[in-house]
């Protein structure tokens, strides 16, 4: 069971107490009767699914109750860091350098 | 008192004898025992019959590795259990026991015919026969290859064990209580950090159990240890026996299976047999030590071969002697000792084969001094004997050359090919390991969790170096938790440390094809299986592994896995490392279901949700149905009625009278804040900004792909409120959906959601008497048609309670929601019914309001639906607000596939033939004389027999159906064709009028 | 080759078993080849060995990170069934069913394919509809499938519980008895072998890094950890790892990664004659022809690539077991283990062309592609040779992504109202 870090609440907690929410920094477009149906697909469908960091979204669901982003390894299942949604996307290399 | 018992020595208490009985045969144990060193006590070696071959085999082990000492053991109904390590269970009263694999006998053994034919059962063989003639494979040979097969038998009755489960947290987590692990713990403990000791045996002390003599800090090991139980309890160290550490989960989360009552005579009343711990520990000190490995050579797993270690340990923790003449076999110094101790315990040490030539010279001269027969630089190459080693065959080595053999006799085998480090847990990590030639052994290389590993896991030898290692690595976790801990070192005399040489099979003079040296005891894999994988093109230990099943039996290669990789990397000419090694994967040794499945068994198994009412329906006779976690109720049967029966009663109530229906499990939304109506309008398919406050409307939600999601009456409680329902499954769904666009696409908005699915019980009054029956409970509202017309809400009392009434209609028939809040739920429908009772008021259940609603042509979310349909195939595109720029799905709506011609539309279906009622799920067709495979246009997905029209209807969503009323179609049954009709899925009230009264 | 029988067995037995052949050599790349395959799970072999004995395309390689077999094909709970609800689906993997019942003899390598019955537990009003709703779907495609109640279901598997008490009773059964288990392993090593025996290289131990495209966004071939390979046909059948290998050659996919966890008992006597599933409480188990209980599960909630799976997930899954087989409680996990499968957001594979020239993909099984390993091997191999589709994975695009011609098992199996 992971422990992750809710960055609303501030603390530390087993995973059973969120939920995965898929990729981070996706946003919906702000019109979608102007996307083509292959703008439309690449936001429903395409995903990264990257091996290494990858930036998803996860809600504290038995907790706060609010979705928040994070940063994991999908090899290690380490997460690098959480951050509040709306929050800037934290540049990798940024990561690596605080480890 | 058997001879084999060694009056004195042992840690089992010689004067508390305890019975037993081992294939039907009544032996006496002691207490302290294991089932495995009472029964050496007896003189039995032979204990179970191997896999494949069925060979005769004994006790290898003394620990939870053990490969061949698995027996069926019993206490009583429903307490049988297979593959019992003899090892590990401790002896208790009236112990039961059955020796596994044999027909009829263990002695004679019918399936020993597979030992005789043994070449044609070479590794892989099954791959390359019994495929002619053709569909003989399920029919004949497989069913005697699997009646072969498995070891004991399963259990047929209902355990009736309790299992519990816990969690713990704690800071430093040191698993074996050996003494790198007791060293490791009170260093820890002392620099201030809270501590939890595991260890699987009974107690702690582990190898010094087997080494009295040992002195540490002048005090004999036996002292010494109890010395430091006593620390480690003033420490607050919290030692758990009887705990094996299973698996090593991400971020140090360790789950430990701890035994509680198997090795009690009695069963105390309710106690849990086993206990799944997962402890969450800040820094992990793995100290399980090292296994030791046996000598590959032909015969070695004739009962009586046996580990010098396990032979030391009956000797010294169970005062058992395993032989009155022991041939030692060794390329390790180890075994050294253990002859000695043998000797000095009144066993005849009939020789020391050591495969080196050059060995300790300390440990010659003790020998010489002893006036053992010593053979260095010879190696084993085979052994005598049928149910019991009789002899073994040994021959010198000289100059890389197999001189001639001569026979030893003697009555037990020890061996030690010397010692694996015990890394399965650190394995789970994925933390890597690097070979270490010198020791031929896999050590720990980069860490991935906060873990030290300490003592021989790290390939130390001795318990000096133990001690002091696990001190370190103790100290080391404290101070990773920013404690300031010191590592004390020990002085240790009488130490036994030692070293060896590894070998892969014993060299032997015998044909190599021909030789029987067992690699994997228990799955009857031979160094020549091996040989042969790697000869047809396995390359890597996975793939030889999986040829071979080398390392896949009970013990999942703690035997046998750096003996199959040292055969498979010499036969490829390549270091093991490049070979590779295959990943231990949890649990470290076997654990039962019951453990994981913990509480989670029978009601517990999942959370029962149940409603306000619930207690009053379980009163009144309901038949339960479960929708998602809730129970709910399905009918009411009254007398000897069937559910077609009660359900036709129950239908005539609210069509001609008045019912009363729980809909208390409906998810239900608080929508509220400023940009309320906006939110919905981005929400859902329908319009909302002119919704009046005090009125209500059917909403449709889509998923962001376009098809229904969901859907239910959403009313506006005021400008800025609106009360969502949701169907009963969807409503964790829904809310986590809505509270996913809020947050992170529309943050702007100025909305809270609240679910009240829980805080309001629901009582829908439907039929023509409902406002009658209602009128008399509702205090500060005028419910007249007029005043509180159909699709209206409001706040008002029923029967005195504060409720939030709705009127609207999911039957067809005049009627009303009386939400109240939810501990008031059973007074409400109390009153209700008092109310009715004049008036013939009527409980119904699920399965009643499901033929209303079908009679009505009202959709299911999820039964008339499936995730693939689109608010206008099931015919809801009045219910899209148009004009809205954007909802969620509507840009999905506008994708080829959802606006092509011939997509499946929600229709009624009449089967021609009233009295037939088609099966739900039943296909479409249109030529019934097709063939096979059929063109189905669609299916049936709701189905029930009309009391009210007095024939079967059905709903179905069929291939352009809209376009086709009338038309006739045909629904294959299995048993033959029903011709049906389509026509309108509204059956009942066409034109609305009643639930408008 | 030498051919397997029992002749052939007895000889290698008088004579210490030492003539066996290699089953399939350990080959050194080339540097060019008509067809490279990246991955060598059941599927890319399956589809090498059609290409050579179908299509007469013999120079190909097979290329593979690690070993051959060592991803989800020697990772799975090795259930077959081809039970599934729409046309598209009951066609290929009926398709592939057939291969199967042949596939021992086909490949002269016995795959152990065994015909045992998968039970599929309804558990609730919504269960028996949908089940139902499969079996007169399957009847009607010639796919056999047929609903029992809970008594015969359990006449069908004895150590079922049909108590009505159940938390989660069973309401009745859908039985395929044309549906069963095979040997995970000896599937992939059948192929290989039978590839190799008509020419085809199979190269382990070689990283595909990337894959090159011409000036003309046609495929050159790939890039590899021992070096570039020319090929100007590439099929990538890499299960998890696919969406890293094609975004190489700059085709992004509708792909999710997933631990799925599966677990083994300690091998018993027969005690078990079939193979259950439950999707309600998440569980399935069957008894393999060693004696283990063979258990899978649902996937972990997160992707990852890790490979280690949560506790949890077992704790659940085995709860659920005891639910449904009360008797098995004191019987022991002996290992468990993970695949990491690629998730599709309908549930379903993507087999056939690309956008790019010469580039095909096979991926998004999830947690069916075992079971589909023969008809998706077939039918990649054609897709392969005459660059388009056969019919039967023609509905397996990746445009139904676009169009919404989604082919949604998960969906039909819809959700509790």
């Amino acid at each position: 069971m992971l422990l992750i870090h809710c960055p609303y609440c501030d603390e530390t907690l087993p995973e059973s107490e969120f939920a995965y929410a898929g990729e981070a920094h996706i946003a919906r477009p702000a019109d979608p009767s102007a996307t083509t149906d292959e703008e439309w697909r690449d936001y429903l469908f395409i995903r990264s699914n990257v091996k290494g960091a990858h930036y998803e979204r996860w809600r504290h669901v038995h907790g706060c109750a609010r979705f928040f982003n994070a940063v994991r390894d999908t090899v290690s299942d380490r997460f690098l860091t959480t951050y509040p949604a709306g929050a800037p996307r934290p540049a990798l290399s940024d990561l690596e350098a605080s480890e | 008192m058997s001879r084999f018992r060694v009056t004195g020595k042992g840690r089992v208490d010689h004067h508390a004898p305890v019975r037993f009985t081992f294939d039907g045969k009544s032996f006496f144990g002691l207490r302290g025992d294991t089932l495995a060193s009472a029964l050496l006590a007896n003189g039995v070696h032979l204990v179970g019959r191997s896999f494949k071959y069925h060979r005769p085999r004994g006790i290898v082990t003394a620990g939870s590795e053990e490969p061949n000492a698995l027996v069926g053991t019993s206490r009583g109904r429903g307490r049988f259990e297979p593959n019992t390590r003899a090892t590990l269970q401790e002896l208790r009263s009236g112990l039961v026991a059955e020796s596994q694999n044999r027909l009829p006998s263990l002695k004679f053994d019918v399936g020993a015919i597979n030992d005789a034919l043994s070449p044609l059962f070479s590794a892989g063989f099954y791959y390359k026969t019994f495929m002619w003639p053709k569909g003989f494979w399920d029919k004949v040979y497989e069913p005697v290859i699997r009646a072969a097969a498995g070891l004991g038998r399963a259990p047929e009755t209902t355990d009736p064990d309790r299992y519990a489960s816990r969690h713990a947290h704690t800071d430093v987590l040191v698993i074996g209580a050996g003494p790198a692990g007791i060293a490791a713990a009170l260093a820890a403990a002392k620099a201030g950090a809270k501590v939890v000791l595991a260890e699987e045996t009974a107690e702690i002390g582990g190898a010094l159990l087997s080494d009295p003599e040992v002195v540490i800090d002048g005090a004999k090991a036996w002292n010494w240890i109890a010395a430091r139980a006593a620390d480690l309890a003033e420490s607050g160290v919290r030692v758990m026996t009887r705990t094996t550490a299973i698996g090593y989960y991400h971020q140090n989360m360790i789950g430990l299976a701890e035994r509680l009552t198997d090795h009690l005579d009695s069963v105390p009343e309710n106690a849990p047999r086993e206990r799944l711990w997962r402890i969450r520990a800040r820094h992990v000190v793995l100290a399980q030590g090292a296994i030791e490995k046996p000598l590959v050579f032909h015969g070695n797993d004739r009962p009586g071969v046996m580990l010098a270690g396990a032979a030391q340990t009956y000797l010294h923790r169970f005062g058992v002697r395993v032989g009155d003449s022991a041939a030692v076999v060794t390329s390790h110094d180890s075994a050294w000792h253990a002859a000695f101790d043998l000797q000095d315990a009144g066993t005849g040490i009939a020789v020391i084969v050591d495969t080196r030539t050059d060995v300790r010279e300390d440990l010659v001269a003790e020998a010489e001094r002893r006036g053992i027969r010593l053979r260095l630089g010879h190696t084993a190459t085979g052994t005598d004997g049928r149910l019991r080693v009789s002899a073994l065959r040994i021959n010198p080595l000289r100059d890389g050359s197999v001189g001639n053999g001569t026979k030893v006799f003697c009555d037990c085998v020890l061996m030690c090919g010397g010692w694996t480090p015990s890394l399965h847990l650190f394995s789970h990590t994925k933390g890597t390991l690097k070979w270490d030639a010198e020791n031929t052994a896999f050590l720990p290389d980069r860490k991935s969790e906060a873990v030290e590993i300490a003592g021989a896991g790290r390939g130390l030898w001795g318990y000096g170096a133990a001690l002091d290692d696990g001190a370190k690595a103790g100290a080391l976790a404290a101070e990773a938790l920013g404690l300031s801990a010191a590592a004390p070192t020990h002085d240790v005399r009488q130490d036994r440390p030692g070293t060896g040489t590894a070998h892969e099979e014993l060299p032997t003079d015998h044909d190599r094809g021909h030789t029987r040296a067992f690699v994997d005891f228990q799955n009857d894999v031979t160094a020549k299986d091996i040989r042969l994988a790697v000869r047809e093109g396995m390359r890597s230990i996975e793939h030889v592994k999986r040829y071979t099943t080398t390392g896949m039996a009970t013990d999942q290669g703690k035997l046998s896995n750096i003996n199959g990789l040292l055969i498979a990397s010499n036969a490829l000419g390549k270091e093991p490392p490049k070979v590779g090694l295959t990943t231990f994967r949890p649990p470290y040794t076997p654990t039962t279901f019951g453990t994981f499945a913990g509480y989670h068994r029978g009601a517990h198994f999942e959370v029962t949700r149940k409603t306000p009412i619930d207690s009053w329906a379980a009163e009144n006779g309901a038949v339960w149905e479960p929708v998602g976690q809730w129970r709910r109720a399905r009918y009411f049967p009254q007398g000897s009625e069937d559910m077609d029966d009660a359900v036709a009663r129950e239908c005539r109530a609210v069509r001609e009278g008045v019912g009363l229906f729980d809909a208390s499990t409906l998810g239900k939304i608080e929508v509220t804040g400023p940009d309320a109506a906006e939110f919905m309008n981005r929400m859902y398919t329908n319009p909302w900004t002119k919704l009046a406050p005090g009125k209500l409307r059917y909403g449709v939600l889509l998923g962001e792909d376009g098809f229904i999601r969901d859907d239910g009456v959403i009313g506006r409680i005021s400008d800025h409120r609106f009360h969502v329902t949701t169907t009963t499954g969807g409503a964790a769904r829904v809310l986590n959906m809505m509270e996913d666009y809020l947050q992170t696409e529309w943050p702007d908005l100025d909305v809270w959601l609240t679910s009240t699915t829980e805080q309001w019980a629901v009582a829908a009054l439907n039929g023509p008497k409902a406002r009658t029956v209602l009128d008399g409970l509702v205090e500060g509202l005028d419910i007249s048609n007029e005043a509180f017309p159909m699709m209206s809400v409001a706040d008002c009392t029923v029967a005195g309670i504060p409720a939030r009434l709705f009127r609207l209609s999911f039957t067809g028939e005049l009627g009303y929601e009386i939400n109240v809040p939810a501990r008031h739920g059973r007074a409400l429908w109390e009153a209700l019914m008092e109310a009715g009772k004049a008036h013939g008021i009527t409980p119904y259940g699920t399965e009643t309001m499901h033929v209303l609603r079908a009679e009505k042509g009202f959709i299911i979310v999820g039964q008339d639906t499936d995730g693939t349909v689109t608010p206008d195939d099931a015919g809801l595109d009045w219910a899209i607000g148009k004009a809205k720029p954007d909802f969620v799905g509507k840009r999905s709506l506008a994708r080829p596939d959802l606006v092509a011609q011939g997509r499946r539309q929600l229709v009624g279906l009449l089967t021609q033939d009233g009295k037939v009622r088609l099966d739900e799920g039943a296909q479409i067709v249109d030529d019934p004389n097709q063939p096979t495979p059929m063109k189905m246009i669609g299916h049936v997905t709701s189905s029930y027999h009309s009391a009210t029209l007095g024939r079967s209807i059905a709903m179905a969503v069929i291939e352009n159906g809209r376009a086709r009323m009338g038309e006739t179609v045909h629904v294959p049954t299995g048993k033959g064709v029903e011709a049906a009709v389509i026509a309108s899925a509204v059956f009942y009230d066409p034109e609305g009028g009643r639930a408008k009264l | 080759m030498t051919r397997f029988s029992a002749l052939s067995l007895v000889r290698n037995a008088l004579s210490g078993n030492r003539d066996w052949d290699q089953q399939w050599p350990d080959a050194q790349p080339k540097t060019e080849y008509d067809v490279i395959i990246v991955g060598a799970g059941g599927h890319g072999l399956g589809a090498a060995y059609y290409l050579a004995k179908e299509h007469g395309i013999t120079n190909v390689a097979v290329i593979e990170k690690g070993w051959l077999g060592g991803g989800n094909t020697g990772r799975n709970t090795t259930i077959i069934r081809s039970n599934y609800l729409y046309d598209e689906s009951a066609r290929l993997y009926d398709h592939a069913l057939d291969l199967w019942e042949g596939l021992s003899q086909e490949l002269n390598y016995n795959v152990m394919f065994s015909q045992r019955g998968v039970l599929m537990l309804a558990h609730n009003v919504h269960d028996v509809q949908s089940f139902q709703r499969h079996v007169y779907a399957n009847r009607l495609n010639g796919v056999d499938n047929q609903w029992l109640t809970p008594r015969q279901a359990k006449e069908f598997c004895p150590i079922l519980n049909i108590s009505p008490d159940a938390r989660y009773p069973v309401m009745g059964a859908a039985l395929q008895k044309r549906a069963g288990t095979a040997r995970h392993d000896a599937v992939a090593w059948g192929y290989a072998r039978a590839a190799a025996a008509r020419g085809v290289d199979i190269i382990q131990n070689c990283p595909v890094t990337a894959i090159r495209r011409g000036a003309n966004g046609a495929v050159e071939g790939v890039e590899t950890a021992r070096g570039f390979i020319r090929a100007k046909k590439v099929a990538v059948s890499a299960a998890g790892h696919t969406s890293v290998i094609m975004e190489t050659a700059g085709v992004r996919l509708p792909l999710e990664s997933y631990p799925l966890q599966a677990l083994v008992s300690e091998p018993v006597k027969p005690c078990m004659p079939c193979v259950v599933m439950s999707n309600a409480v998440h569980a399935y188990m069957s008894q393999s022809d060693k004696g283990e209980l063979v258990i899978g599960s649902g996937t972990d909630q997160y992707t990852s690539y890790s490979q280690r799976g949560g506790l949890p997930l077992i704790e659940h899954t085995l709860a659920a077991i005891c639910e449904i087989f009360p008797t098995v409680t004191r019987m022991r996990m002996l290992r468990k283990w993970g695949g990491i499968v690629d998730v599709t957001p309908d549930r379903s594979a993507i087999l056939g062309k690309t956008p790019v020239p010469g580039l095909y993909v096979n991926c998004g099984w999830g947690t069916g592609g075992f079971k589909a390993t023969p008809g998706a091997g077939h039918v990649l191999a054609w897709t392969v040779a005459k660059d388009e589709p056969h019919p039967i994975n023609a509905p397996f695009t990746l445009e139904r992504f676009t169009t919404g011609r989604l082919i949604d098992e998960a969906a039909a199996a819809a959700v509790a109202h």
